[in-house]
């Protein structure tokens, strides 16, 4: 039977698909649109009047040593974060999915930072990390080890992405530990029998097995290390110290909303666009091939 | 090749017993299938050999040395599931390797061994391909070439053909029972098909509620049933069972009276031992079924030859057989 409804009209279904036609085109066609047009002026002083500039801000940004080092630092960033969400969610789910007792109060745990906003996680860790009155890096100077993520780069690295990688753990677990509850016992089963120990399986079987997940995950958590990160560096470092967090999304609102160069603020953000479309034609291209379903 | 003893077994789930002491001596290369009907605890039963249950009381030993400690991994055997649990993201060769890779068996051997065995199981034209795209009769004998590459000291079959067609069943079953010859290693064999068990054993343990009611070779257990349930469960069509005092035997303590369809035959209403209705026939062909409805509203199935009359549809009929083939039960279901 053919489950698809047929319309003898087209108002009908136009009047259907066009709330969310509507909202596509208003919050994401129309900014869209501005930011390529605005990219092409630069607005005076006073923001009075435009000038035409063409590609003139994409090669400023492109020769400007400060935007390239924004795109090495998202690259770290983002890199890091992405691993460190997914491999320590990964590596709780693989508890858990062994666990028999208790298991849903451990989920249901591990689930609970995902509902901190991240600008709130942000604030949390940064307490924890103050150099003046946080705890993390009083014991940590007991041990010996200055703390100061405020003069730091690396420090203050470390600490954005411990605070964008929290609570992110959470979203990743519940996708894996789904992924791995999927597995089929069974297969598990014949190859502890094969002869393979709990690493040699996870490694050759559960993982491969794991690959949609994983990709998915993969794909999911670039995009939100490159956007939804920013109320975490804007709470807790504002893209310092010199610029050492300054990724390529905080650049975009710095420029734009604190230097008021909305030309190049722009540019940026239509730059932005490209490289995160490009990265996720790239993962689907070349490491989607690798996924077995 | 080894033994495997299995010494008064128990299996509890929590508080509930499910196995309540099995034992067998099972000798090397002997094809021993375990028949019951769902939820008798025979899978739990084969899972505790593998190592994938613990075992709660008692003894399983491989070639005489006690496993109950023992991971899966290290005693050496092969098991077949039901679902094949083939790994789907590995080629034929590859799922038969995989065994041998961990055993790092060297490659020439792993690919000669692998040869060997896909030739025995015609999947030469198939070793590049994917589990996925092999149907399901395929996929079975990949999961029997798994088992069978390792040179195992023991198989253990997990219904490993509930899940083919009827005409597939019959020639796997004859697959299975030539390479179980062939190679003769000793082979535990699960099921519900008491066609299969019939056909596969050299002994069979027939269970029931985690009580393993009777072992022994095929024939023997067919025509000499330990128990009602044996009685009732071994053998297609089913025993007919009739209450001893309508019989007039309950004066031994008996209280019901076992007789297979085929020990049955029809004869004038007033000569026979019971009398019934008849209902329906099946012919078949070879032979014919015939159902009649006793007095006490029971069925009664008889087996005839196809050449033989049948009854019309309401006639009265009487029920006679000889005496040596009757089976008499006592009231908890032990034979008398």
């Amino acid at each position: 039977m053919d489950k698809r409804v047929t319309f003898r009209g087209w108002l009908l279904p136009a009047a259907l698909v066009l709330p969310q036609l509507a909202v596509t085109a208003v919050f994401f066609f129309y900014p869209a649109g501005q930011a390529v047009w605005q990219s092409l002026f630069i607005p005076d002083p006073f923001g009075l009047k435009s000038q035409f500039v063409g590609t003139g801000n994409f090669e400023f940004l492109l020769n400007d040593p400060f935007y390239r080092a924004s795109f090495v630092t998202t690259a770290v960033f983002s890199s890091l974060v992405t691993l460190v969400s997914m491999g320590v969610a990964l590596w709780l789910a693989v508890l858990a999915d062994r666990l028999i007792k208790s298991s849903g109060t451990y989920r249901t745990l591990l689930i609970w930072p995902y509902a901190v906003a991240p600008a709130v996680a942000g604030v949390l860790w940064l307490f924890m990390f103050s150099t003046r009155v946080g705890l993390v890096a009083w014991y940590l100077g007991l041990l010996g080890y200055e703390w100061n993520h405020v003069l730091n780069g690396e420090e203050a690295m470390a600490l954005v992405v411990i605070a964008s990688s929290w609570g992110r753990i959470s979203y990743n677990f519940l996708f894996f530990l789904a992924g791995l509850q999927a597995i089929p016992r069974s297969v598990i089963e014949a190859a502890a029998i094969d002869g393979a120990r709990f690493w040699k399986r996870f490694w050759t079987i559960v993982f491969p097995l794991l690959s949609p997940t994983t990709f998915f995950l993969l794909v999911v958590n670039v995009v939100y290390a490159f956007f939804e990160t920013f109320g975490v560096i804007h709470t807790i470092t504002s893209g310092g110290p010199q610029q050492a967090t300054t990724i390529l999304v905080y650049k975009v609102y710095a420029d734009g909303f604190v230097g008021q160069d909305q030309g190049s603020s722009a540019a940026q953000s239509v730059i932005l666009l490209v490289v995160v479309g490009l990265l996720t034609i790239i993962q689907f291209k070349y490491i989607e091939r690798k996924v077995h379903y | 090749m080894a033994t495997i003893t299995l010494d008064n077994v128990h299996k509890k789930f929590g508080d509930t017993e499910v196995i309540h002491g099995v034992s067998i001596e099972i000798a090397e290369g002997e094809f021993i299938v375990i028949v019951g009907p769902s939820g008798c605890g025979k899978s739990t039963l084969l899972r505790m050999v593998a190592g994938l249950e613990t075992v709660t009381a008692g003894e399983v030993r491989i070639a005489g040395a006690r496993v109950n400690e023992t991971e899966p991994m290290d005693r050496d055997i092969a098991m077949v599931f039901q679902n094949y649990a083939l790994y789907p993201h590995m080629s034929v060769f590859d799922n038969m390797a995989y065994g041998l890779k961990i055993a790092r068996v060297p490659q020439p051997e792993i690919r000669d061994r692998v040869a060997a065995a896909a030739e025995m199981l015609q999947l030469e034209a198939f070793l590049n391909r994917k589990p996925r795209e092999l149907s399901g009769g395929q996929r079975q004998r990949v999961a029997m070439g798994r088992a069978i590459v390792r040179k195992p000291k023991a198989f253990l079959f997990d219904e490993p053909l509930s899940n083919l067609d009827a005409k597939l069943r019959v020639q796997m079953r004859l697959e299975i029972k030539d390479l179980q010859k062939e190679l003769g290693i000793t082979s535990l064999y699960v099921t519900h098909d008491q066609v299969e068990a019939m056909t596969l054993a050299d002994r069979m343990i027939v269970m029931n509620e985690g009580v393993a009611e009777q072992v022994g070779r095929p024939l023997d257990v067919y025509s000499n049933p330990g128990t009602e349930f044996v009685a009732g469960f071994i053998g297609s069509p089913a025993t007919n069972f009739l209450s001893a005092e309508a019989v007039g035997e309950s004066g031994r303590g008996a209280a019901k009276l076992g007789i297979r369809p085929e020990h049955a035959r029809l004869c004038k209403p007033e000569s026979g031992f019971v009398r019934g209705r008849m209902t329906y026939a099946e012919a078949l062909g070879a032979e014919t079924l015939l159902h009649l409805r006793l007095p006490d509203g029971a069925l009664f199935t008889l087996r005839q030859d196809g050449g033989g009359s049948i009854p019309h549809e309401g006639d009265d009929c009487g029920i006679i057989w000889e005496e040596r083939n009757q089976l008499l039960f006592l009231p908890d279901g032990g034979r008398l």
